[in-house]
């Protein structure tokens, strides 16, 4: 366990699938099938016209030099936390808790996948396959054949405390898959904290069953390698009742792609997707969110914040399926910009696609500057232009940020993004 | 304490001359007025004094005890002591008027070389400044003027100056939106500021204010200048004659 290449899924140029007991092997089988049947995504597909897939699928990972934290306290330190750390993609036992909490199970997918029988057999690949329809998600199919480890955790009651899931990066030319799989059984509870880059290239995919009335509790950072790459994958399928909730700051970091993919299939649930990004210079965001209502009186907000300065490019897809007799759905859907300067981009395409009568839909997407006379009207009080600025920025992000229930953990995201404000003045 | 002389001032973006040449003298300790028809560039002088861009200054100055405001930015103007009181406060969403107001009295307190406040001291500060103006804490905890009615907004304005305590205070149009309770209340506030070392400067349409705040003199501005200069009975001949017999007599 834990030799470095263990997170490589190459062997001489081609891949291999993991080693795998029955319930692993099929589903692997299956991705690989599935996989070599449509391809790779390529630039002129349509759902990659904002943001080049090359990189993402090239054979090899582009190096990405490391972050140098220099003694930073790291986030969620003052969180009571269950810590599973990953290096590279390689788990690193040392560093981690031991995988035991009340109310939860926990196991890896390297170990797990050996078995003939698990339960992740529902989840593992499954949400993912679900997700394929309208729209292919190649990188995720790759991730479910390949991904040779990853946590499975299955939550039977209130979780005592979050648990953690910690991406270190320490090899310039990594390239890593995880892919976790979160079962909640009705009625559970869990929060689940993410943060770290991971590699140079790092394909993450995470596959959600929320039972009836169960609640999940997202809050990730992406890590402010600035070379790094990443593509991620939510999956979420929402029981009867059942309250889904991730929140996700990006800084820093040359390609970041997010997608989430929310379908509800039990009445009266309720799922918020949110995210604050901020890039200066070569920073490449772009945020893919698909939620299909499947149920009665559902609730889903989409909530989507960046921040670009100096070339950044902010990229936002989002959709709004309603199907036919999924009436009262209330669907909301966010995606704004602030532009810091003339040479940031932002490209948005929000889409609403609807088959029931009795829904109330609505999305908006805005792209601007900083308000100039809310910044005279903050300087005309004596506070310096620098200062103004920051807390306008800081206000734009303010509902994004609002999404993420523990206030612990917003005062801790927002004293990161002042933070990275304050080291990248003009 | 502030002295213009002879301020001309165009639009940056247009070809089109606001103030043609103002000449406006406010000793320390004293209330002056400015009264005129709308449009006359009573707004535009508050503005440009306290530095907003959009302006360019074509001639003559303006210096608040001695030193050129012009050449100042707006953050300096605001140490430097002045103090504007919008005519249209601004809303910013997501910004705290908290939070705003103590980063405001600590930004200014550091420019002047002075220790910032803690967080209990200012906490005791703003709770008693908005007791004497009847805002209550929900106000203070919403984004700043979002959502305020007309006069909530005006009454924010004047908590903003009593925790600033500037020296020169610039109010545009402070009356307007007030109902009769609420322009006593402001009024209260404002003469409780009133001191020797502090003057202001009362931008107004109406009477009704003056009764409260007395000024020392009340100037009146008419298409970009100060056409006249009196007493607080000038106040009074405006509200019974409008400004017609005044304009006549310059014609
Ligand atoms: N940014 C601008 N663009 C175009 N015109 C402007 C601008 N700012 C001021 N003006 C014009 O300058 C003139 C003076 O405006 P200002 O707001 O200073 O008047 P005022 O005396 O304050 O009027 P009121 O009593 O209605 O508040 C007006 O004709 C106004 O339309
Ligand atoms: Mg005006």
């Amino acid at each position: 366990m834990g030799l470095p290449d263990t997170a490589n899924t190459k062997e001489n140029g081609t891949r291999r699938l993991p080693a795998s007991g029955a319930w692993a092997k099929s589903a692997r089988e299956d991705a690989r099938a599935r996989l070599a049947a449509v391809g790779m995504p390529v630039r002129r597909d349509e759902y990659w016209k904002y943001t080049r897939p090359d990189t993402l699928v090239a054979d090899a990972a582009a190096p990405a030099a490391v972050f140098d934290h220099a003694g930073e306290v790291p986030l969620y330190d003052t969180i009571d936390r269950l810590k599973i750390v990953f290096v590279d993609g390689v788990f690193d036992a040392a560093a981690s808790d031991p995988l035991e909490l009340a109310g939860v199970e926990i196991e890896r997918l390297e170990q797990a996948g050996q078995a003939d029988i698990h339960w992740a057999k529902d989840v593992y690949g499954v949400l993912e396959t679900r997700g394929q329809d309208p729209v292919l998600r190649q990188l995720a199919t790759l991730n479910t054949a390949y991904a040779p480890d990853g946590v499975l955790i299955r939550v039977t009651g209130q979780a005592a405390k979050p648990v953690s899931l910690i991406y270190r990066h320490e090899d310039e030319t990594s390239d890593a898959m995880l892919h976790h799989v979160i079962r909640l059984e009705p009625g559970a509870d869990l929060t689940l904290l993410e943060n770290g880059p991971s590699a140079a290239r790092f394909n993450k995919v995470m596959e959600v069953d929320v039972g009836d009335g169960a609640a999940f509790h997202h809050v990730r950072a992406q890590g402010r390698d600035h070379e790094r790459r990443a593509v991620t994958h939510v999956f979420a399928r929402l029981g009867k009742e059942s309250t889904f909730k991730s929140f996700t700051m990006t800084v820093n970091g040359r390609l970041t792609r997010n997608e989430c993919v929310i379908e509800f299939t039990g009445d009266d649930a309720v799922a918020h997707v949110a995210g604050a990004a901020m890039g200066d210079g070569d920073f490449h965001h772009d945020d893919t969110v698909f939620v299909t209502h499947d149920a009665v009186n559902c609730e889903s907000r989409q909530v989507f914040k960046k921040v670009l300065r100096n070339g950044a490019t902010g990229v936002f897809q989002g959709k709004i399926l309603v199907k036919a007799g999924a009436q009262k759905t209330d669907g909301y859907q966010k995606s704004q910009s602030l532009l810091l300067d003339d040479d940031a981009q932002f490209f948005a395409k929000p889409e609403l696609e609807i088959y029931a009568d009795d829904v109330a839909c609505s999305h908006g997407s805005t792209s601007g500057a900083i308000d100039e006379e809310a910044l005279f009207y903050l300087r005309s009080r004596g506070v310096p232009e620098i200062l103004a600025t920051d807390l306008l920025v800081l206000a734009f992000l303010a509902d994004a940020i609002e999404e993420i229930e523990n206030e612990e953990i917003a005062d801790d995201i927002t004293a990161r993004l002042d933070a990275w404000l304050q080291r990248h003045r003009s | 304490m502030l002295k213009i002389n002879n301020l001309q001032v165009k639009l940056e973006e247009e070809d089109k001359q606001i103030l043609k040449g103002v000449d406006l003298e406010v000793p320390a300790g004293a209330v002056h007025a400015i009264m005129g028809p709308n449009g006359s560039g009573k707004s535009t002088l508050s503005y440009v004094l306290s530095g907003r861009d959009g302006y360019e200054v074509t001639g003559g100055g303006a210096s608040l005890d001695g030193a050129d405001l012009l050449e100042l930015e707006p953050e300096e103007r605001a140490a430097a002591g002045l103090f504007l009181a919008f005519q249209y406060p601004v809303e910013i969403p997501g910004v705290g008027n908290m939070t705003f107001l103590r980063t405001a009295v600590n930004a200014q307190r550091k420019a002047r070389g002075e220790d910032e406040m803690s967080a209990a001291e200012f906490l005791k500060f703003i709770r008693a400044k908005a007791k004497d103006l009847k805002i209550d804490a929900d106000m203070l905890k919403r984004p700043v003027n979002v959502g305020f009615s007309g006069g909530e907004k005006k009454r924010n304005e004047i908590l903003q100056m009593a925790m600033l305590e500037p020296k020169m205070c610039i109010l545009d149009e402070t009356d307007s939106g007030l109902d009769v309770d609420a322009m006593k209340l402001v009024s209260e506030g404002v003469n409780a500021l009133r001191d020797e070392g502090r003057s202001f400067l009362v931008i107004t349409h109406y009477q009704r204010l003056l009764d409260h705040i007395k000024p020392d003199v009340v100037h009146i501005m008419a298409a970009g200048r100060i056409v006249k200069t009196g007493g607080p009975e000038l106040a009074l001949e405006v509200e019974h004659n409008g400004y017609a017999d005044i304009l006549a007599e310059l014609a």
